[in-house]
């Protein structure tokens, strides 16, 4: 049986740790409040593209961009959304996992696929495996602004454009609650399924359909893969105040029992004393 | 007089809303005055500054880029990013100017760097020229 010191070393580690995880819980459900509110005021921005573009899209038939038709898929891309930290349970890993499992059923070398790799986790995790990386980014800050994200974007989208890849699939952990966030994949380009719940307007084009797609379509996918971002950025916070969470909980289950065991050994030292004592004065006798 | 809603959304939220007399920009095709009841259009619009006119008195918003939608009763202008005259920070437009001219004479054979430094500085210029008001 381990000794009462040790007891109370353990006792009071375990209490500077819970006091750590406790911290960082509170920060994250900060940090989450305010991702939400970032994700919320995207929405009208959002919103409103998608309309403009399924009303040009769908609306006038003789268009056609590079962007809105499939072609033959010869290189495939991926666009991976992962934190730059850990400590935030299966945030990370669910989203690889998926990926990872993914790639290999459909792909047999690394020259079908490339992966961009938004956050550091994700970048390390295929670059480990020696998967072919061609983009990354990381130390994203946790409220995003979209000017920090526009370059990676317009890159990405670029790339489809110049034929590096045919098309583009992206992963990211959705945001449904505080306790709940799905790993979605995405397909992104090319951009076959608009649909818009409103009724569709018909425009004046100034000064064509097609040169108003030029500047559209890259604007909407770029701020498709904003909108993901500010998704999964929530669901970080989320999950990393779930995490720490369970982490504080656990700590004060560990503390109470080992507060017990300390209690009985302390016990059991001050019996073994008294039966000393009785034992001694018995001897004297 | 009729007054039409207007409203510049940007990825980052809401910049400007507000209901105007009347609108004018610069659109890739040339200048653009938008009144109420004008028919549905969509333009995309260069770098520049849109003027909204209500009363004696004109708002300005730099915008970089991004398009124009019109429909009778509302103007949408989506741009990856936009500021109103008061709010744009005139030190880092500046400080950007300056690095785009300087990336500029560095590396003038760079086809794609060259592109970007170039769109860089007009953003700059803009945001400059709009808090000024020299429009």
């Amino acid at each position: 049986m381990a000794s009462l010191r040790d007891i109370k070393n353990r006792i009071t580690s375990t209490k500077k740790t819970s006091q750590i995880t406790k911290a960082m819980q509170m920060v994250s459900a900060a940090k989450m409040n305010k991702a939400e509110m970032n994700a919320k005021s995207f929405v009208p921005y959002m919103e409103k593209i998608q309309e403009v573009t399924a009303s040009i899209a769908l609306g006038s038939k003789d268009v056609s961009h590079p962007m809105l038709t499939s072609r033959p898929v010869k290189k495939t891309g991926y666009l991976v959304i992962t934190s730059d930290r850990g400590l935030a349970g299966a945030y990370n890993s669910n989203v690889l996992r998926n990926v990872y499992q993914t790639i290999q059923k459909r792909h047999k070398s690394p020259d079908e696929y490339a992966i961009i790799a938004i956050g550091r986790v994700g970048r390390d995790f295929f670059r480990k495996r020696n998967m072919n990386v061609i983009l990354d980014i990381v130390a994203v800050a946790d409220q995003p602004a979209f000017a920090e994200i526009k370059d990676i974007a317009s890159k990405t989208v670029g790339m489809f454009a110049d034929e590096t890849f045919d098309e583009l699939y992206m992963y990211y952990s959705h945001y449904v609650s505080a306790i709940q966030q799905d790993v979605t994949e995405k397909k992104l380009l090319p951009l076959t399924d608009i649909s818009s719940s409103k009724k569709l307007t018909s425009y004046e084009f100034e000064p064509s359909a097609e040169e108003i797609l030029k500047v559209l379509l890259p604007q909407y996918a770029e701020s498709l893969i904003y909108g993901a971002l500010l998704d999964s950025k929530a669901s970080e916070h989320a999950a990393r105040m779930t995490a720490m969470q369970n982490a504080t909980d656990n700590a004060k289950e560990l503390i109470n029992s080992l507060s017990l065991s300390y209690n009985r050994a302390r016990q059991a030292a001050i019996t073994q004393e008294i039966t000393e004592i009785v034992g001694g004065a018995a001897a004297l006798e | 007089m009729k007054t039409i809603k207007v409203s510049v959304v940007t990825p980052d939220g809401p910049v400007y809303e507000s209901d105007v007399e009347m609108v004018s920009t610069k659109a890739q095709s040339g200048e653009l005055g938008i009144l109420p009841g004008h028919i549905p259009m969509v333009a995309p619009l260069q770098i520049g500054a849109v003027r909204l006119k209500n009363g004696g008195k004109t708002d300005f918003v730099a915008v970089s880029g991004g398009f124009l939608e019109v429909r009778p009763e509302q103007v949408t202008i989506l741009a990856q990013s936009a500021e109103q005259a008061d709010e744009i920070d005139v030190e880092r437009a500046v400080r950007a100017k300056q690095r785009a001219e300087e990336r500029l004479n560095e590396q003038k054979r760079e086809n794609i760097d060259f592109r970007r430094a170039e769109l860089a500085l007009r953003r700059a210029i803009n945001r400059i020229e709009v808090s000024e008001r020299k429009f």
